[in-house]
């Protein structure tokens, strides 16, 4: 009798990493939906585009590194879906295919692959395409509800006086933006669905929006308002909760939520870009390691006081 | 000692973390068969923590059941009895499932079980007489870990013990052999536990019972609340939620009485002992027959066996044999399993007795024998929420590999209990608690290391 020998534990959950990229892809698609209710199948072509280019970078780097292939865990996927979101509709393809190569090259494989980036790789790729191209990264397309009679290109709602939409427009999307975090609702929606499914805890989104609000407050804004335009509810939703590039800890998640909402208010009230939610996270991505050092739960049993010898 | 007032708790008290694993209680119903069909045991001189035992019987000699055939004089060690009647057919050295060689006795059985002649109950009037006692019964923790209980019964006179927790959380799956000792052995639970709480002088007795099994906390609440069993009032049950690992000790101290076991301590520190209902209930037995500790109740389930059931075997009962007994296999059997899939001990070969401290044999068949790929950590922190020890499991792996001894030391390595949450937790089907061995394996050394250059100075 041939019999298999290993260290305990001898089961396993179910739940794997492929599984929980596809809950993410899952979370994505009311937005993705969205952005083709409003701006039609072009919306869908640039996710395909995206999604194609992410996955294809990645087999081909892998195979050049000489690694295990990894496209199977989705996790390309994800990244390009998210990056396409990120894009305004119109933009020249060319440009949104660049940017999937800089996130899977640059930002990912160049560290060692899924788990290891210290960036996001779709907040990276969107801020080096905002250096980069920052008129197409910044000419937004009408959605077919508006009516066009300031052209074919609107401002988004940060860019515009506070009031300009309505908050039923924010909150369904009818507004200028990036084709994915235009609408409100389906971002939450989102959200629900992967803290449902135990995906993300809730710490991160709802500490980072709180802080948001709290600080709109203090600087005289309307927190609604803020929260409804530009792109902090998918970045607070989907990007500051990546696994990766967030910390591990509960009390690191505060501190990342708080120092999230913080920078992001700071920029969009006293820099002349034209919205903080990317840089934010850039910002913090780095800072993570430092955060979970400094966050360090307490083990069971383990003396209140510093370094006293129990 | 200045303690709160002593109050039973009305429900569990917090604990963290813990994973969700299936129950696969499929034997919870089966009444326990005693087999007795043996031919041969083979008894290791080892089946506790501590010193090994000596054989003091010869090739040749006749035995019969319950006859000393190894001991110690080692304080931490429990002696070794003869589980049949028979002839010793050789002392052979065989490799435990742990990996530790021991010296065995083989025992050919008459099939007769004849008692020994001199065995009958202790007579017991004080502390000392009754740790002499549950020394000479042979007895150790029989809920997997093999300490020996008069070495945990010994609390030392400046340490004040006001409860004493009774252990039948079971929170491993498909192991049901605690649930079935409440159900067919209730009456020895109880008097077993006078017993000890007499003995320790405590106040307050908990009998800690996972939700899971409603029909065992029936009858203890109704035997608590009975002055026949109870006369003292002493003695409560605490259903606990049904989330591995509920019955690991220091979990299930906090579960029960609030308290935390700060590192490095013991429960006794908190004035807590813990036992498990098996060992309580055995103790009693003792008390009134003499008989030392020869059978031993298993769990035999899994997916490759034919009729999972519960039995009651003696202890050095071959593997291969008591499965034969059961029924057999009805796949082919790619892994087996002393104890349950969270913590047991994954055999090399079905010819390992039955010890002691075993309370099931699990078989699995290849497909759920198959092992995790292992992929890259993806920082989810899932292992984080599922460590009841609040350490972070994912960092302590890495450390390890990388051999980075401060860093294992600053995350409380050696507070890991290797429960294993954080590794069915993980989606990414990392080794972690495996690598955490490792760590605690390193830092073991590097005290050692220590240690020398301090006898150096």
């Amino acid at each position: 009798m041939k019999l298999f020998v290993s260290s305990s534990p001898h089961l396993r959950s179910k739940k794997t990493t492929t599984g929980v990229m596809l809950d993410v892809i899952i979370a994505l698609m009311p937005a993705l939906i969205m952005a083709v209710v409003y701006f039609g199948f072009k919306a869908l072509l640039l996710a395909f585009i995206c999604v194609a280019t992410c996955v294809l970078t990645e087999y081909i780097c892998r195979k050049v590194m000489k690694r295990k292939n990894t496209i199977t865990d989705l996790s390309a996927v994800v990244t390009g879906l998210l990056l396409a979101l990120n894009l305004p509709v119109d933009i020249n393809p060319f440009i949104a295919v660049f940017g999937c190569v800089v996130a899977i090259v640059v930002v990912k494989q160049m560290f060692g692959g899924i788990g290891y980036n210290f960036v996001n790789p779709a907040i990276a790729a969107r801020v080096v395409l905002m250096v980069s191209f920052p008129t197409a990264m910044t000419t937004w397309t009408n959605t077919c509800f508006m009516d066009s009679v300031d052209g074919v290109t609107s401002a988004t709602p940060l860019a515009a006086a506070e009031g300009t939409y309505s908050y039923l427009d924010l909150f369904l999307g009818n507004i200028g933006g990036s084709m994915g975090e235009i609408c409100t609702l389906a971002i939450l929606l989102g959200g629900i669905y992967l803290v449902a499914r135990r995906i993300i805890s809730p710490i991160i989104p709802v500490v980072y929006l709180g802080t948001a609000a709290v600080m709109s407050l203090i600087l005289g804004l309307d927190p609604l308002y803020q929260l409804m335009s530009g792109g902090i509810m998918l970045g607070a939703v989907f990007m500051a909760t990546d696994y990766v590039t967030s910390p591990i800890t509960k009390w690191g998640k505060v501190i990342f939520g708080v120092g999230l909402g913080v920078l992001t208010m700071l920029i969009r009230t006293y820099s002349n870009l034209p919205e903080g939610v990317s840089f934010a996270i850039l910002l913090m991505n780095i800072l993570v390691p430092h955060i979970e050092n400094l966050t360090k739960p307490r083990a069971f049993g383990e003396s209140r006081k510093k370094g006293e010898k129990v | 000692m200045n303690r709160e007032e002593l109050k039973f708790p009305k429900k569990p008290f917090f604990t963290k973390g813990g994973a969700k694993v299936p129950h696969r209680k499929n034997t919870a119903t089966c009444e326990s068969v005693e087999l007795k069909d043996i031919p041969e045991v083979i008894i290791p001189m080892s089946q506790h923590i501590g010193a090994h035992c000596k054989a003091v019987v010869g090739k040749g000699d006749k035995v019969f059941v319950g006859t000393v055939v190894g001991d110690s004089d080692a304080f931490v060690s429990a002696p070794v009895h003869s589980s049949v009647s028979g002839e010793v057919k050789d002392i052979i050295y065989i490799t435990l499932p742990n990996g530790v060689v021991s010296e065995a006795v083989v025992i050919t059985s008459d099939g007769l079980f004849e008692k020994d002649p001199a065995i009958k109950p202790p007579v017991v009037e004080n502390k000392a007489d009754f740790l002499k006692a549950v020394r000479a019964s042979g007895l150790v923790g029989l809920g997997g870990a093999g300490f020996p209980a008069h070495v945990k019964l010994n609390v030392p006179e400046d340490k004040e013990i006001d409860t004493l927790l009774i252990n039948c959380a079971e929170c491993e799956p498909y192991i049901t052999t605690d649930h079935r000792e409440v159900l067919e052995n209730s009456w020895n639970v109880f008097s077993g536990i006078y017993a000890v709480k007499d003995i320790l002088g405590v106040k307050r007795v908990i009998i800690g019972v996972e939700k899971n099994k409603p029909d065992a906390i029936k009858l203890l609440k109704e035997m608590a609340d009975n002055d026949k069993y109870d006369p003292d009032d002493v003695v409560r049950v605490l259903p606990l939620k049904s989330s591995y690992p509920q019955g690991a000790e220091k979990v299930l101290i906090k579960a029960c009485t609030g308290r935390v076991v700060p590192t490095g301590k013991l429960p006794s520190d908190v004035g807590c002992v813990v036992m498990n209902v098996a060992s309580v209930a055995f103790v009693a037995e003792y008390l009134k027959t003499g008989m030392p500790l020869v059978n031993k109740r298993l769990t035999v389930d899994g997916s490759a066996i034919k009729n999972p059931q519960n039995v009651i075997v003696p202890i050095g009962t071959p593997i291969n044999k008591l499965i034969e007994l059961c029924g057999g296999y009805k796949e082919e059997c790619a892994k087996l399993l002393m104890g349950g899939p969270m913590m047991g001990i994954s055999l090399f070969e079905d010819t390992a007795p039955v010890l002691k401290q075993n309370n099931a044999i699990i078989a699995f068949n290849e497909k759920e024998a198959s092992t995790a790929k292992g992929g890259s950590c993806i920082r989810c922190g899932k292992c984080v929420d599922a460590c009841p020890m609040g350490l972070v499991p994912t960092k302590i792996a890495l450390a390890a590999k990388k051999n980075q001894v401060d860093v294992l030391k600053e995350y409380n390595t050696m507070t890991c209990m290797e429960c294993g949450c954080c590794t069915v937790a993980c989606p990414a089907q990392r080794y972690i608690v495996q690598s955490i061995r490792l760590g605690k394996a390193i830092l073991r050394e590097e005290a050692k290391k220590e240690k020398g250059a301090e006898v150096k100075k």
